[in-house]
């Protein structure tokens, strides 16, 4: 591998200032052609801004960027486009209505002399495109009609059609299922042969390791350190990120009560689940694992009440209970804290105490009436347990960082005193720091006689966390997993459908 | 407070006084207009600052006013409703028909508040139950509930109101305060409470900021946005019978593009027209901003239409004025 001397893209000394906070205060980040740099560290270290002001978005308030060692500055996003500089974001921003190629090429089609839109054009240059990044769909196909992964791709492909010189990937493989993401890691490959510059973030540390050249760590909006990957270790990068040594040793379980709290038989649903049924004790955390699109999150909806389950009882405590509407989710003492925060968990726009305390009102009001010195005190009281970092309870929650506003969502909901608690990926998209601090509270909620059920795609947060793990493949139950079984390899195969016997090629 | 641990860091309620929070509000902007026309139109004529012409002014606003205060809930939950003044033309129909077969003062207001609920009641099972946009239902009835008007009156109209039925329209509580100012202050307090102080209005704003998660937190978002469309029914039904007291006749084109006037209204008040926030104060201030501005320039002798003019020009002045505000400081900081 080549290194080059002069960095594609360099950010000195750059800072940004929001009202109240510095986001950045003078980092560094040097991107090399053909290599992968992976910018590392904790929610709220100031990568999303980072990305923000290479990609134009926003303006720095002091510092230079450098391309090929001259100073630029971006007025707007279509000016760092124009200098070879792309994005593929958290949640990618496509257009649902739209055609591939139209997804594609939006803002720089092909022109017909007529200065319209040059159809056959841009299918043909789009196919070509797909073709290279080895997607396998006509590009007249509504993006509508895509998979997550698939999407994915056309992102990928439309930040190749600016002939980009720089391409950053911010958490592209955190919806991805296993298989997928072992694809994104090819693609990463092919554009670092075609010396395209990688500026690559990421949660993961397994794949830090496998696809980085290079690291940058920033911690609290400042520069660290950087250099390369072969030159440290896991626990070294993981020391720089949180400035301490983070073991991360899942915490100590005790001892599970025989008492019955839940039990599901037969749930069924006319597309997406079939036949589901367990039991779960109190005091238990029960994992479900599985691919993407097994059916885990709308089994767990329809047992919120979200979507009705066609067949199917619920016992709660030995009672049959009807659950038709989240509200009775609730009062059943089901609660659910959904995957999808900005849209299903937090209500932005409206203050974090008032977050809190919604599905608690009727504790806090008086005959429907609010009482505000009870909200801020039920509010203040779960925060706190939670160690919530806000500036104060009347602030917007669409103000808190990721894992903040999972803090918020989950005071919520134990606010409401459950008896069940559903978590569909409640680590994704947190920093280790938070990750531990969830873990740690899930533990401590569990001894407290609360049952668990946590859905997660990562393996070593399942097995670490659960008790017993439930494998769900295609809508249904594969299998059930615990004690000395619950090891990667057995719920990697019970997922694929692979079964125990017969040898599996990558894991 | 109850416990103080040391290692929990502890947040605080609110960062701002309530007095500082008030101060710049929107409420506060829209308070100093009201104030800036009130002076004005003192010196532009001298029959303004008179007890009894400022009470005549505020028949400008008072039926308006009461729709609005409900359409600001409904806006605030992210609909809207287009069909009130027609609602008004279908309740003020129904209830001149009724008094060409005899009814009384008491049977009218009965048949007028039941249509506007019934209405309410059409418009919420196609929005909350079918699904569909309220934009769309709602111009749909607009036209379906004057239609019906058209159809039964025809040219004509109807009169012959009892006597006593006048009151409401045209009577006096105290002096110079009328009975429609009154209902106003009366309606005006109560929707305050409900959106401000208790549970159910929480539960608006909530839905206005984000249904989906509003549903995940447990709250019944479309039973919440029925009852708001039979509380704009409701009142567009109150709105019908002080009008109609008022002109004490009924014709199809009664109220004719008032849904407009009312959802200005709402706007201006501050509300976002997107949902999400909003408040009943400023819907009054409002309420007195319209009313004051459309009361000066009829002492001046500007024609309606004209009138119109002023009132676009002022929703779109102080909707504009934050943002300009705010470009102008962010300039005068960059070098």
């Amino acid at each position: 591998m080549s290194v080059q001397e002069t960095p594609i893209v360099s950010m000195d000394a750059i800072t940004k200032k929001f009202p109240g906070v510095k986001a950045l205060d003078e980092v560094n980040l040097d991107l090399y052609a053909g290599q992968v740099t992976a910018l590392v560290g904790e929610n709220g270290a100031g990568k999303s801004t980072t990305v923000k002001i290479l990609t134009g978005i926003y303006q720095p308030d002091g510092g230079t960027i450098r391309i090929d060692g001259d100073p630029i500055s971006f007025a707007n996003a279509n000016a760092a486009a124009s200098a070879g500089i792309t994005a593929i974001h958290q949640e990618t921003v496509l257009f649902d209505e739209l055609s591939v190629a139209e997804n594609i090429y939006i803002g720089h089609a092909p022109k017909t002399p007529f200065g319209l839109i040059d159809k056959t054009e841009m299918v043909k240059s789009a196919t070509k495109l797909l073709n290279s990044i080895g997607a396998q769909f006509d590009p007249r196909t509504r993006l509508r009609e895509l998979g997550i992964a698939n999407k994915h791709l056309v992102a990928i492909a439309r930040a190749l059609s600016v002939d980009a010189r720089v391409v950053i990937m911010d958490e592209p493989t955190a919806a991805l299922s296993h298989k997928e993401i072992l694809e994104l890691y090819e693609l990463v490959e092919t554009l670092k042969q075609q010396g395209k510059a990688i500026l690559f973030i990421s949660h993961k540390f397994d794949e830090i390791f496998r696809i980085a050249d290079r690291y940058t760590v920033f911690r609290d909006g400042t520069f660290v350190a950087d250099g390369k990957i072969a030159d440290i270790d896991e626990n070294s990068l993981v020391k720089l990120m949180v400035g301490r040594t983070v073991d991360h040793i899942f915490p100590e379980r005790s001892t599970i009560t025989s008492e019955e709290i839940l039990q599901v038989v037969g749930y069924s649903h006319p597309t997406e689940f079939a036949d589901i049924g367990f039991k779960l004790k109190r005091g238990e955390i029960l994992g479900f694992y599985g691919l993407v699109g097994a059916g885990r999150s709308e089994f767990m909806q329809s047992l919120f009440g979200i979507t009705k389950p066609s067949k199917g009882i619920c016992k709660i405590e030995g009672r049959i209970c009807a659950i038709r509407s989240p509200a009775q989710a609730i009062e059943n003492g089901i609660v659910y804290v959904p995957e999808d925060r900005g849209k299903q968990g937090a209500i932005i726009g409206l203050p974090i105490f008032q977050n809190v305390t919604l599905p608690s009102l009727g504790q806090t009001s008086k005959s429907g009436f609010l009482k505000l010195a009870e909200e801020f005190k039920l509010a203040r009281e779960y925060t706190q347990r939670l160690d919530l970092r806000a500036a104060s309870l009347d602030q917007d929650v669409g103000n808190l960082s990721g894992g903040n506003q999972q803090k918020v969502v989950i005071a919520k909901w134990l606010a409401t005193q459950p008896k069940v608690i559903i978590l569909d990926e409640p680590t994704k998209g947190i920093d280790i720091g938070s990750k531990a601090a969830v873990h740690e509270f899930m533990v401590e909620l569990a001894d407290q006689g609360l049952s668990v059920i946590m859905v997660s795609s990562e393996i070593p947060e399942v097995i670490g966390m659960s008790d017993r793990v439930i494998v769900m493949r295609d809508g249904r139950i594969e299998a059930e997993v615990e004690g000395e079984d619950l090891r990667p390899e057995v719920l990697v195969r019970h997922a694929a459908g692979i079964g125990i016997r017969s040898q599996m090629e990558e894991v | 407070m109850t416990q103080t641990n040391i290692n929990t860091r502890h947040i605080p309620d609110r960062l701002h006084s309530r007095s500082y929070r008030a101060l710049r509000s929107w409420e506060t902007l829209l308070l100093t207009v009201a104030i800036v026309v009130f002076v004005i139109n003192s010196f532009a004529s001298p029959y303004f600052l008179n007890a009894w012409s400022l009470s005549d002014a505020t028949f400008n606003f008072t039926e308006k006013a009461m729709i609005a205060f409900a359409m600001a809930l409904l806006i605030i939950a992210g609909e809207i409703d287009l069909s009130v003044a027609s609602i008004i033309a279908l309740a003020s129909t129904a209830m001149g028909f009724a008094v060409q077969h005899g009814a009384g003062t008491p049977e009218l207001i009965m048949i007028g508040l039941t249509v506007g609920l019934l209405c309410g009641a059409f418009n919420a099972v196609f929005v909350t139950i079918l699904g569909l946009p309220s934009i769309v239902v709602t111009i749909g009835s607009m036209s379906l509930f004057r239609g019906i008007s058209f159809i039964i009156l025809g040219d004509g109209a109807f009169r012959g109101y009892p006597a006593d039925f006048a009151w409401f329209g045209q009577g006096y509580i105290y002096w110079v305060f009328t009975v429609e100012i009154a209902i106003f202050a009366l309606i005006a307090v109560i929707y305050f409470v409900l959106l401000h102080k208790t549970n159910f209005g929480r539960a608006v704003y909530a839905i206005g900021n984000n249904p989906t998660g509003a549903l995940f937190s447990g709250i019944r978002v479309q039973r919440v946005k029925f009852i708001l469309f039979l509380l704009t029914g409701l009142m567009s039904g109150v709105a019908a019978i002080c009008l109609t007291s008022r002109l004490g006749s009924t014709r199809p084109s009664i109220a004719l593009g008032m849904e407009l006037e009312v959802v200005t209204m709402v706007v201006l008040g501050g509300v976002n027209i997107l949902g999400g926030s909003g408040s009943i104060h400023g819907v009054v201030i409002a309420a007195f901003v319209m009313g004051l501005v459309t009361f000066g320039l009829g002492l001046l002798n500007v024609p309606g239409i004209v009138m119109s003019i002023f009132i676009g020009l002022l929703l779109i002045g102080v909707i504009a004025l934050p943002r300009v505000w705010a470009m102008f400081v962010a300039k005068r900081n960059t070098p």
